[in-house]
């Protein structure tokens, strides 16, 4: 009879409970798009954040080693061949993009000048087997080439040389006596503009080497634990060691490519990374008060309607009573009807609230956002729980609702 | 049955019945008459357990109601009383047979069968999947009567049961607590109609909250 009693009013007073469905769908809708957003904020900075540049450098150890007394840049070399091993840590799939970095100099019409040779693009065979296309054509996306990016026997001059040498792009060059296409002009925001940009094969003099390498991966942002692990991993409980080295703190990946490289130093670019947390935690600020301001006011919506609700069916639930419904035979009947329409605006809504999520999430990041179930089920437990909460005033009404008053009026 | 010693209610400064003192035996229908305002409605809440007094006593089946919880009350009204309102207090969205069922369901077990019978008992076995808007007032009533005594309550408190319905209807309703009557329920029916009163054994007036007459 209880089933039966909710059934008929659910079907035959739908238009009363659609205001609460319409109500906890939108509250639902909001919270499923806040949180799914939430959730995949660290992804989603971390990707756009890629674009100020690499967030792991690595040196040999012995220059690292004299950089941090002297902070001073060391002429020490690496072996390049070994790098694609970077690509087989741990957190393989994080590690974006790389590129070796070598300075020179070259002989240019009877003058020295700085040399820099990179990975403009270079295609990789790792030893996984797998193929990768990276070079600081992906690292340094603010780089502005005038021109087209060259291929491994062209080069990039730096607008500063370019504009004193009255370089531009499809011109030649005789460097060192070897005569190379300019295939453009870049302007690297003073970083090589009086600098030739060459691939790294194509440098006179030194095969196969670099000063340092650049490695832009994907992390999550620092926290207690990775500050205390990039100070002393060997200092951390066998419990946090294994939380950390399995989360993709800056710190850890730095860590698991140096037992890639045993002999490389990797260290994180403080800014970059310091710059995810600062920016994460913020955004996440916003969001979680845009969720609790929607919440709040789902709970208040809800709270009118129940109560409305209450008041239009007073001569109903007065009536039970005095056929002899106990209070809490009546609040389980009006909380089941409200439970339900709300279970059904809660449903809608998240699918609706997910489908926002992804509509913000490609209209601000350019890429969708996951579907995790344990955002719809917090969201889900929170609507229930706004819904109690909002059915709180209602309750009260409806327990001192005596049957005499409203069955003679 | 029911016994009523020195009751007053008062709501704030108003006193809707002052030192009421009644007994009611067992099997006895009693009218309760009087003008709107004398203090009939007030009397049948506390009768039918929906109210307390502000004091006195009110026995109801052995039970003291004055001194019964929330609770005790519920259980009083759901096991011991039968209501028929003046308005037909129906729930909106359930059937005929649904309204009665709703009754046994808060007593017991709902029994279809049963409640079929009820209908069929006060002639309405033919509407028993109509809502209420699609009856009558008289046919509502009557779904009311039924619904009072599904439980076959020791007790029925009606008020102005026939005061909204034609004569057919009236007729019908009397003829039926005429019967429970006659099968020994309690019956206490407050109405205005002198003719209704004269069915009763026994009618008291009541007049600004007392007992103004009573008569066999």
């Amino acid at each position: 009879m209880f089933w039966r009693m909710i059934r008929r009013s659910l079907l035959r007073v739908w238009r009363a409970k659609l205001l609460i469905v319409v109500t906890v769908a939108l509250g639902a809708v909001i919270s499923t798009a806040v949180a799914t957003l939430l959730v995949n904020a660290s992804d989603k900075v971390n990707q756009e954040l890629r674009g100020y540049g690499a967030n792991i450098t690595l040196r040999p150890k012995q220059a690292a080693a004299l950089d941090e007394l002297y902070a001073a840049g060391s002429a020490a070399t690496l072996e390049v061949a070994d790098l694609p091993k970077i690509k087989t840590i741990f957190w393989a799939y994080n590690i974006l993009d790389f590129s070796p970095f070598l300075q020179t100099t070259a002989e240019l019409d009877a003058r020295e000048v700085p040399v820099v040779g990179v990975w403009f693009s270079k295609h990789l065979s790792l030893p996984t087997g797998e193929e990768l296309t990276t070079g600081v054509e992906a690292l340094r996306t603010w780089w502005e080439v005038d021109g087209e990016w060259p291929t491994p026997d062209q080069a990039l001059v730096g607008k500063d040389l370019a504009a004193a040498i009255g370089i531009a792009p499809g011109d030649h060059l005789a460097l060192s006596d070897t005569d190379i296409e300019v295939a453009g002009v870049v302007d690297t925001d003073g970083e090589f503009d009086d600098s030739v940009i060459l691939d790294l094969d194509a440098v006179p003099g030194q095969p196969g080497l670099a000063n340092w390498v650049e490695v832009s991966a994907l992390t999550t942002p620092d926290n207690e634990l990775s500050r205390r692990a990039a100070a002393n991993p060997e200092g951390l409980s066998a419990k946090d060691w294994e939380t950390w080295y399995c989360t993709a703190y800056v710190s850890a990946i730095s860590y698991q490519i140096e037992e890639a490289l045993p002999e490389l130093s990797a260290r994180a670019v403080r800014q970059v990374s310091e710059s995810e947390g600062v920016v994460l935690d913020r955004t996440q600020l916003l969001l979680l008060l845009v969720a609790a301001l929607c919440l709040a006011s789902t709970a208040l919506g809800v709270a009118g309607m129940v109560v409305r609700s209450v008041l239009e069916r007073s001569a109903e639930i007065g009536l039970l009573k005095a056929v002899g419904a106990t209070d809490a035979a009546v609040l389980a009947l009006i909380l089941t009807e409200t439970m339900l329409v709300a279970a059904l605006g809660t449903v809608l809504g998240i699918g609706a609230g997910f489908a926002v999520a992804q509509a913000i999430s490609w209209q601000v990041f350019g890429s969708g956002s996951e579907a995790n179930p344990v955002v719809f089920a917090v969201v889900a437990a929170a609507m229930v729980a706004v819904v109690l909460l909002g059915s709180a005033p209602a309750v009260r009404m409806l327990r001192r609702l005596r049957p005499a008053e409203v069955l003679h009026g | 049955m029911l016994e009523l010693e020195s009751v007053t209610k008062a709501y704030g400064n108003l006193r809707a019945l002052k030192e009421v003192s009644l007994r009611v035996a067992p099997g006895e229908w009693l009218s309760v008459m009087g003008p709107s305002g004398s203090g009939k409605t007030t009397l049948m809440n506390l009768v039918g357990c929906l109210d307390t007094p502000t004091s006195g006593r009110v026995v109801l089946d052995g039970v003291e109601t004055n001194r019964a919880s929330r609770s005790e009350l519920t259980r009083l009204r759901r096991d011991t009383v039968g209501l028929v309102f003046q308005r037909f207090h129906l729930v909106p969205h359930l059937t005929a047979l649904e309204n009665i069922m709703v009754a046994q369901y808060y007593h017991s077990l709902p029994d279809a069968k049963q409640a079929m019978e009820a209908l069929e008992r006060v002639g309405l076995a033919d509407r028993a999947k109509h809502l209420p808007r699609e009856l009558s007032g008289g046919e509502q009533q009557r779904v009311c009567v039924a619904r009072a005594l599904i439980n076959y309550p020791k007790l029925v408190l009606a008020d102005e049961p026939v005061g909204n319905l034609d004569e057919d209807n009236e007729r019908r309703v009397l003829e039926f607590f005429a019967g429970l009557h006659a099968d020994g329920t309690t019956l206490v029916v407050v109405t205005h109609d002198p003719k209704v009163a004269a069915l009763g054994q026994r009618t008291i007036v009541l007049e600004h909250g007392r007992i103004a007459k009573e008569a066999a």
